[in-house]
């Protein structure tokens, strides 16, 4: 079955000549009529509206954006917080960072509406430090929409009024963490609190109940606004609803961003069909679907097993390009669907290298507040780097594996499932090259092999 | 004293009332100043904490975290290549030998000549296009060793090589 | 006092013991109550939780129930209620208590999940056992040895940090040791008020670290050596000078202040190396001042009274109080009590006034309050006086109304029990007017101008009572013996007093006890044994109008009818 259209619903105007990032431009195109609808309506009524859509989190988790909504503690007497994570971080992943700076409205309604329903008078958007064109793009936009009512004290004479602050980072993944991206925002160390009791909707920033939403989610509430929480939940497919932006990188002939409804197309239509296949002369090896912190999934296995569809239980024999590319499929098969970042690896790829590469990074990128990660990612960090300069041992590979394992389901935050999964994934799928060591005496990379770590 | 510009103490006293508690407004003043001194000294570091009312140690914590903010002034030109998985599947290794190899410069080092630092840096949200190179606050991509070689060469011709954008 | 409020007590299941709690108690003191260890570094009992180490993960579970009808899940084989397993560990010090929860401290995963920490902590730590000072009480040697795989499988390099750090001026900081519990950074912030430490750096390269400039330096920073479960931060008084498991421990209180600190000396082979603060959650909490941690100094200081001396001459104790007694004849003696006596020795000394039907004063001691544990008042013991009966009211700071009794010829004899008169504000010129008795422990002007100075011992070397702020009699008990020439106290006093044609009292605690409790009202009933290691609170109403120095501290409020300072509003 060939591919289908992509359904450009968030990158409508992505790459559309003509298109700029100003307020003129967005109006042109229609731009807050929903806003303008949405602030006539109860905010009880977006939030249903929300709940009925299906949407799930676009930054990661996944995890059901009317429910998150729902949590939240309208009854305390404190302010309510909308925290936007533009923070953009996950390896792989590049679509939050064309919105931000080729349809910053886009965003901006969104959030105007999150914040009307959630009753919200103050939000920032903590964007990562190294887009600070994006910062300065989206403070223009913001004083626009400021100047034409549609943000700040008095919202299209409502009455109702919200501002919006950005907020830049400097430089740390675990700032993409709702939590510490709190703290960071307060202006402390970001790090992640513990859950129970600090839930964002319950004590979230300076203990007040806050929603923490990715960009492409937030993009998404304008539209469940504009077509309704019905329609929307019949885009894509059930429990995964929508549209997703996926971005895909490595391997492939024709990498970037592609925006489809949701589970309508497979891992192999994704990437031999859309993207291009394999580069001249090469063959797929390997893929990890939703950013880094991933599990990898190896051409050449099989997946098995039972799923529902409609009311029945059907069974699937998958291989990797069988695989539908939506959260729930991407999850039985031992994966995720994660941030949507695609990246592939052909056959030039050494795996003990890619590993000792993304190892690099979360032993980076831990901030060291508990001792699973801070250790365990450190060491595995070495144990690869060491491997990958030809000192590999035979019970490396089971030693990854175990130092892994020592860590998932220990720490404050899910960092230590995504510094653990990519090392028990390739050390258990590609077992034979961790146990025979690929580069005993370290020869010189070549294009053949490029070097990774 | 602190030498801040007019516009960055502008940009400081509109930021605080930004945020319901002072403490929050740490990270823009510490990009205001960065922004305008080009380091974080011991000077700055008192003189945000004391403004915001809270410890220098407050303010210590925070900037040896972030790679971002920095202690010590760079070169003229900031480089700053990505290192992971996806811009290295496309080179990206290659690529920041290039540049360090172009000006002699030791990574996180200022160049002999004072114009550049290269930096080999975490993932920059441009997979697609890798390897992806910021160049101050502009992004460059599909950088490979070529490409280098290019942006070098306009870099020490005292250009401002135009972003991929 | 009113009752406290009736406790909200929850049943929680630990190994499959029951126990009930009040609701919220974390798990970690539910299963200490069992008798159950639940091993942690970073959880302290009076500190927020940061729940950063790991090494409590514990498997929790509820009782299950049908989510429509709310009816008890049986489980077949036992026909007792399902219990819900939470499959992901869950960290004890965080997890309070709530109706029907239950935990595993047992099972394979939480032995997993303990050798996993454990191996993770000791990746980076130095090998340093043998020269460092937390050995023997090292909380990552214990939970090692009791939790710990028994082995490392780590072969690479370990992280290399600064070592012998000087903090502050008694504190030591040895980075590579620590394992970033954040106890220190949350004491200084949250009890000592001076939020000067911090974590610098990120991931497995933090490091602990003042503002570069900035010292711990107030005065609760040993605490945080306490507090340390390894040996990162320690003691510069303390650093390589005795291996602990050497040493004995022996309750004390620390004599700075009327706070009343509970203290730990240690001793070994009669000298003492270390006092540490002893847990009372009515008085300090498990904190101490610095400034009361090295007043064991003055053991062994250079101006130690060392022999009893009559007129100048080193003589025999019996002559002495044979002598003394000669000068205390005859009226026109007033006595000077102090503070830092002990409640036994203050009343023995009323013993001795009221034989000599003489006056007594106590010379006060009014610093700042810093609102923890040095209290206004620098006497730890002016309320053991006011209950011994040896005065009636607050003591001055200046002997002015002695001076000038001295002046107008009435006083011919002092005796003075630990108090340097001229400190106290007489001038030589009096000291040299009245014939000097002086029991003391150091060499003062009064000492020297004594007719009879008797060496006596420091409250390091003799046992006795104090009444702290609170009107808490605690307990202190001798921990090393004092020099050859110095006598216990109660000894001097119980004879003296005999010789002076007064009653035969016992000069040890079993004979003063039974006086007091016969002959003070607020001690009727109580013996010195049965004072609790937490003390006993006694009756403070006979003394409630007096206007005593202190403010509020920890654990202490003055009584609301005062302004501070202690004058009616």
């Amino acid at each position: 079955m060939p591919a289908p259209e992509q359904h450009r619903l968030i990158f409508r105007h992505i790459d559309e000549p003509g298109y700029s990032a100003d307020l003129a431009c967005y109006l042109r195109h229609g731009g807050y009529e929903v806003l303008r609808r949405a602030v006539a309506r109860r905010p009880e009524e977006l939030v249903d509206e929300v709940k009925k859509s299906g949407l799930r989190g676009r930054g990661g988790a996944g995890f059901p954006c009317g429910v998150k909504w729902t949590l939240l503690d309208r009854k305390s007497g404190k302010p309510i917080y909308l925290v936007v994570n533009a923070d953009e971080s996950e390896p792989g992943t590049f679509k939050d960072r064309h919105i931000i700076h080729r349809d910053p409205h886009q965003l901006i309604e969104g959030i105007m509406i999150t914040c009307f329903a959630n009753r919200v008078e103050r939000a920032f958007i903590y964007i990562r430090g190294e887009f600070p064109e994006g910062a300065r793009i989206l403070e223009r936009a913001i004083a626009e929409a400021r100047a034409a009512t549609f943000a700040g004290p008095n919202i299209l004479g409502t009455g109702y009024g919200c501002e919006i602050y950005v907020h830049r980072g400097a430089g740390a993944y675990i700032c993409g963490e709702e939590t510490g991206l709190i703290e960071s925002l307060e202006g402390k160390r970001p790090y992640p609190r513990i859950k129970p009791p600090y839930f964002p909707a319950v004590l979230g920033l300076y203990q007040c109940p806050t929603i923490v939403n990715n960009v492409e989610t937030i993009c998404h509430v304008k539209h469940i606004a504009d077509m309704g929480g019905d329609a929307f939940s019949k885009i894509g497919t059930p429990n995964n609803t929508g549209t997703r932006i996926l971005c895909v990188s490595g391997h492939v002939r024709r990498p970037g961003y592609y925006e489809f409804d949701v589970g309508r197309l497979t891992l192999g239509q994704l990437l031999n069909e859309v993207c291009g296949g394999p580069l001249p002369g090469r063959k797929f090896k390997a893929v990890i679907p939703g950013g880094s912190s991933a599990k990898v999934l190896k051409f050449g296995e099989r997946y098995k097993g039972r799923r529902k569809v409609g009311a029945e239980l059907v069974e699937y024999d998958w291989g990797v390009e069988d695989i539908p590319m939506d959260f729930d499929s991407l999850a039985m098969v031992g994966s995720m669907g994660g941030s949507g970042g695609v990246i592939v690896m052909d056959d030039s790829v050494n795996m003990v290298e890619a590993l000792g590469n993304i190892n690099a990074f979360y032993a980076h990128e831990s901030c060291g507040q508990c001792t699973p990660c801070r250790e365990g990612s450190l060491w595995m960090q070495k144990v690869t780097a060491r491997m990958a300069q030809g000192g590999a041992r035979p019970e490396d590979g089971p030693l990854l594996k175990s130092i892994a394992d020592q860590i998932a389901g220990r720490t404050i935050c899910a960092f230590g499932e995504a510094c653990a999964w990519p090392t028990q994934s390739f050390v258990a799928k590609f077992s034979d090259e961790f146990a025979a060591p690929a580069r005993a005496g370290a020869r010189p990379h070549s294009d053949a092999e490029p070097e990774l770590v | 004293m602190m030498n801040l510009s007019p516009e960055t103490l502008r940009k400081v006293d509109e930021v605080i009332p930004h945020y319901p508690v002072k403490r929050s407004a740490v990270l823009p003043l510490l990009h205001f100043v960065q922004e305008d001194q080009g380091f974080i000294s011991d000077e700055a570091i008192e003189w945000i904490a004391a403004r915001l009312g809270i410890e220098p140690i407050n303010v210590y914590e925070l900037v040896t975290f972030y790679p971002m903010l920095r202690r010590k002034p760079i070169g003229r030109r900031h480089i700053r290549v990505c290192r992971t998985l996806s811009c290295a599947l496309m080179g990206g290794y290659r690529t920041c030998a290039e540049f360090r190899r172009q000006f002699n410069a030791a990574l996180g080092e200022v160049s002999p000549d004072g114009e550049v630092t290269v930096e080999f840096v975490e993932c920059l949200a441009s997979c697609g296009t890798g390897p992806v190179v910021m160049i101050d606050d502009e992004l460059h991509e599909n950088v490979d060793a070529a490409k280098a070689r290019a942006l070098s060469a306009q870099i020490k011709a005292g250009g401002q090589p135009a972003g991929s954008r | 006092m009113s009752p406290p409020p009736a406790a909200d007590l929850v049943t929680v299941n630990i190994d499959g013991r029951e126990i009930a709690v009040p609701r919220g108690t974390n798990m970690i003191e539910a299963a200490l109550r069992l008798g159950i260890d639940v091993p942690h570094y970073c959880y302290h009992p009076k500190l927020t939780v940061a729940g950063n180490c790991r090494m409590c993960l514990v498997e929790m579970g509820m009782p299950a129930v049908d989510p429509a009808t709310k009816a008890p899940v049986i489980e077949p084989a036992t026909g007792r209620q399902r219990i819900n397993w939470v499959p992901r560990p869950a960290i004890a010090c965080s997890t309070g208590a709530v109706a029907g929860l239950h935990i595993r401290t047992t099972t394979p995963l939480v032995k997993d999940c303990r050798e996993g920490v454990m191996e993770f902590l000791l990746v980076n730590h130095p090998l340093d056992c043998p020269i460092c000072d937390q050995a023997g009480e090292c909380k990552l040697q214990e939970q090692a040895t009791g939790y710990g795989r028994g082995y490392s499988r780590y072969v690479e390099q370990k992280n290399v940090k600064p070592k012998r750090t000087l903090l502050g001026p008694r504190v030591m900081l040895d980075d590579e040791r620590c394992i970033l519990c954040s106890r220190c950074v949350r004491f200084c912030k949250e009890i000592a008020k001076d939020d000067v430490l911090g974590f610098t750096e990120r991931g497995s390269y933090s490091t602990l670290a003042c503002y570069p400039g900035r010292r711990l330096e107030n005065d609760y920073s040993l605490n945080t050596v306490d507090i340390c479960p390894v040996g990162a931060l320690t003691s510069t008084d303390f650093r390589f000078k005795m291996r602990v498991w050497f040493l004995r421990q022996t309750n004390s209180i620390d004599t700075g202040s009327s706070a009343g600190a509970n203290t730990v000396v240690w001793s070994r082979e009669g000298a003492v190396y270390r006092i540490t603060p002893r847990q009372n959650d009515e008085v300090n909490d498990t904190w101490m001042a610095d400034s009361g941690r090295i007043l064991y100094k003055a053991i062994r200081a250079p101006d130690r009274l060392a022999a009893v001396r009559v007129g100048g001459a080193d003589s025999a104790l019996d002559f002495a109080i044979r002598e003394a007694a000669g000068v205390l004849a005859g009226g026109g003696v007033e006595v000077v009590g102090s503070g830092r006596s002990s409640v036994e020795e203050q009343f023995l000394l009323r013993k001795l006034r009221d034989a000599l039907g003489a006056r007594a004063s106590l010379v006060a001691r009014i610093g700042g309050g810093d609102g923890l544990l040095v209290s206004a008042d620098r006497n730890p013991n002016v309320r053991g006086a006011l209950v011994a009966g040896l005065i009636a009211g607050l003591p001055q700071a200046r002997l002015d109304a002695l001076g000038a009794r001295i002046d107008a010829g009435q006083v011919r004899a002092v005796v003075s029990v630990g108090e340097d008169l001229a400190e106290a504000g007489l001038s030589a010129a009096q000291l040299a007017r009245v014939a000097i008795v002086y029991l003391g422990t150091h060499a003062n002007a009064t000492s020297a101008a004594a007719r009879v100075a008797i060496p006596t011992l420091t409250v390091f070397e003799k046992s006795g009572t104090f009444v702290n702020q609170q009107f808490r009699i605690q307990r202190f008990a001798k921990a090393v013996p004092g020099p050859a020439g110095a006598t216990d106290d109660l000894v001097v006093l119980a004879r003296l007093t005999a010789a002076v044609g007064g009653p035969s009292l016992g000069g040890d605690l079993a004979s003063a006890w039974a006086a007091m409790a016969a002959e003070v009202p607020v001690l009727a009933g109580v013996r010195y044994d049965s004072v609790p290691d937490t003390g006993l609170l006694l009756d403070g109403s006979p003394w409630a109008g007096l206007p005593f120095a202190e403010g509020p501290s920890l654990h202490y409020k003055p009584d609301q009818s005062r302004a501070p300072g202690g004058a009616k509003p």
